[in-house]
């Protein structure tokens, strides 16, 4: 009892977080009062199309926010640690090793001229610069191992492997230091279904085997659905709806979310209508006045014009953005 | 009760056969290599010449008003298949008839006339639609290269199909360029484009892969409304079998430049043979938590398509690889219209 007790210790909290991008045509809030936490070895899951904020979010967490991104208010804090406050060095020690980041395409984030094994040790003695280059290609081909790579690969260069052998190399690489929280952004869209189901099986064994917590981005409500514990819903740079899974599939409750699950095919679904969810995405240089859905909204009030609604929090840990569930809980 | 053995190529066509009334496209042994560049060494060292066998002997025929969809990983053959079938490239041997008429060699000139009735639509329509040309401009072109309309006329017929894929009001969009819309609105116009000539068959290729999520349902249910209302036929391909089976009315899996399996949309997704099919739809995220499925586990990676594997080319991977499958399975009939290429179904 008091291991899993221990176990559920608050690793990250994330409060008020707001990120803006100037352009010249104007400021671009992509992400406005984001606040969740994670605890250690859970798997939350950020959902939302593109444009919505996921990336910029998960960005920020390791204050790598590209300009003209600036992090505008709020606060994060992992283990204890307030990462907007550190300097750039202390950061630059704190990425990889506590906190680690797998980008969507593997190929950029990999140097082409370079071997795989140099990125590895690299990275390794970068961070501890005692350990030899010997000890860091040691750990590195376990590493390959443990991500299901022959380890004779490592002298490869990134172009003579697959993009399923790329991205676990970036799996790999996020996790040399033994990190307490890895995001992995949209880690399979570049890839096929069969490959895709390996990398996520691979990453919950591995999330397993090292007690890390892991923050999966995606458009795709099917694998946060199937993957994560919980779940946040993020729509033109809002969090609309949070909670987790269970609850969330049970109790859909924002509209945009009820649209979202509606729209994707199940496949273990006979004969399934699909719903779609009418309109576009807003442009965030002119987003709508009052909630940000409410021009694609089935369930649109006068009040929702007027002012964005805040969260409301239904049910336990169950917050949602919607004047629908005002009266149901508390601000 | 032992079955007499059917196999798929005899079925689909047999020399001399008359085409069914209601059949509108079919491929013989279709098959598309392409030669492997060699560096100047190699060149000087080496005689042989590989190839890469992107569709290797793929026969199928498609009835009209049907959805027909091939779906594969990639590099699968699909989306050459696709481009085969209309023609964008020619093939390495086989046929392809449109009708009752062999379109696979004919001239230029003579093609013109099924180049209206069959189009395609592309995946990525950042790409396929030119940046410096106005969304009307865009959509009318085509009528001007056939000579069927043009001026007071190319323009309303510009308006009336733009009003079709659900742009409206038309005359909002005629003088935008591409960069103005956004990626399922470009989708639409792609669509609008492929349209104007009024098509009887069109091959959509990954039309919504590249679009959000929340839009894709909205250009799938255009898609299934222009087929009710236009009389259309799809050959639909995608790497995504949740999207493949709302969409069709028969699917066929590629593996390696070959179809392993092929069958009614609800045939296949219930009683899937192929060991391949089934690895793929274990592979499918299933939107619901309480559900815990378990991937079947497929050793190594496709190999290349320049290097296919001896006999049958799934067999490296399979789970339930023996003996017999050194020598490659035919399709064979299952069930009447169910078509699986692997020797477990036989006993």
């Amino acid at each position: 009892m008091s291991e899993e007790k221990k176990e559920k210790t608050q690793l990250l909290a994330v409060n008020d977080l707001t990120v803006e991008y100037s352009a010249r045509r104007g400021k671009i809030r992509a992400v406005e009062n984001a606040s969740f936490t994670l605890d250690r070895g859970e798997t939350l899951g950020i959902v939302g199309e593109s444009g919505s904020g996921k990336s910029t979010l998960g960005m920020s967490l390791i204050r790598l926010v590209p300009y003209p991104g600036k992090i505008m208010k709020g606060n994060i804090i992992l283990e204890e640690q307030r990462i907007l406050k550190l300097k750039d060095e202390q950061m630059r020690d704190l990425r990889g090793r506590k906190i680690s980041y797998i980008f969507q395409d593997p190929m950029t984030s990999l140097n082409p001229v370079e071997k795989i094994k140099d990125h590895f040790i690299e990275l390794i003695q970068t961070h501890e610069p005692k350990v030899t280059k010997a000890q860091a290609l040691k750990r590195a081909q376990q590493l390959f191992k443990d991500v299901g790579i022959q380890p004779e690969r490592i002298s490869d260069y990134p172009h003579q492997l697959s993009g399923g052998m790329r991205q676990r190399v970036m799996i790999a690489l996020a996790l040399a230091l033994n990190p307490s929280v890895v995001i992995a952004d949209e880690p399979t869209t570049a890839l096929d279904v069969v490959v895709q189901a390996k990398i996520l099986d691979l990453l919950g064994t591995l999330q397993e085997r090292y007690g890390m917590a892991l923050i999966l981005i995606t458009h795709d409500l099917s694998i946060v659905l199937e993957r994560s514990d919980k779940i946040v819903v993020m729509y033109a740079g809002r969090i609309v709806e949070q909670a987790r899974s269970t609850a969330l599939y049970k109790s859909t409750q924002h509209p945009y979310s009820q649209g979202l699950l509606k729209s994707i095919p199940n496949i273990e679904l006979a004969d399934q209508k699909l719903e779609a969810i009418g309109g576009t995405p807003p442009d965030l240089l002119n987003p709508p006045h009052g909630c940000r859905f409410w021009p694609r909204c089935p369930f649109v009030m006068p009040e929702c014009l007027v002012e964005e609604p805040s969260l409301y929090e239904t049910g336990e840990n169950h917050l949602v953005r919607c004047y629908l569930y005002k009266g149901e809980g508390n601000e | 009760m032992k079955l007499e053995k059917i196999i798929w190529s005899d079925v689909t066509f047999t020399k001399g056969k008359e085409m069914s009334s209601d059949e509108i496209l079919r491929t013989e042994h279709l098959k598309k290599y392409f030669p492997v560049e060699k560096g100047f060494l190699e060149r000087l060292l080496t005689s042989t010449k590989r190839f890469v066998k992107a569709v290797d002997d793929v026969s199928f025929s498609i009835s009209k008003g049907e959805v027909f969809t091939l779906v594969g990983e990639s590099g699968c053959g699909k989306s050459t298949t696709g481009r085969l079938v209309v023609r964008l490239i020619q093939p390495t041997s086989g046929k392809v008839f449109f009708g009752q008429e062999n379109i696979t060699d004919m001239k230029k000139k003579e093609f013109r006339i099924y180049r209206r009735k069959l189009q395609i639509i592309f995946q990525d329509p950042y790409a396929s639609l030119n940046p410096r040309m106005r969304i009307g401009r865009a959509v009318g072109h085509p009528l001007e290269i056939h000579g069927l309309a043009k001026g007071v006329e190319e323009r309303q017929r510009v308006n009336e199909i733009l009003q079709r894929v659900g742009l409206t009001p038309p005359e909002q969009f005629t003088n935008l360029y591409p960069y103005q819309i956004s990626g399922g609105q470009r989708q639409r116009v792609a669509m609008a484009r492929s349209l104007i000539l009024d098509p009887e068959f069109i091959v959509a290729d990954e039309p919504v892969s590249m679009i959000d999520v929340s839009l894709r349902t909205t250009i799938i249910d255009l898609m299934l409304d222009l087929r009710r209302d236009l009389d259309l036929t799809y050959l639909f391909i995608t790497h995504d079998l949740a999207i493949a089976k709302y969409i069709s009315d028969r699917i066929a899996i590629m593996y390696l430049g070959k179809i392993v399996e092929i069958g009614e949309k609800h045939e296949v997704f219930s009683n899937p043979l192929h060991p391949y099919t089934q690895a793929l739809m274990s592979a499918i995220p299933v939107p619901n938590p309480e559900r815990k499925r378990t991937a079947i586990e497929l050793k190594g990676e496709v190999p290349s398509a320049i290097n296919i594997p001896r006999g049958c080319r799934f067999n490296p991977r399979c789970p339930y690889a023996e003996e017999r499958c050194k020598v490659e399975p035919e399709l064979t009939a299952v069930k009447p219209g169910h078509f699986v290429a692997c020797y477990r179904t036989e006993n």
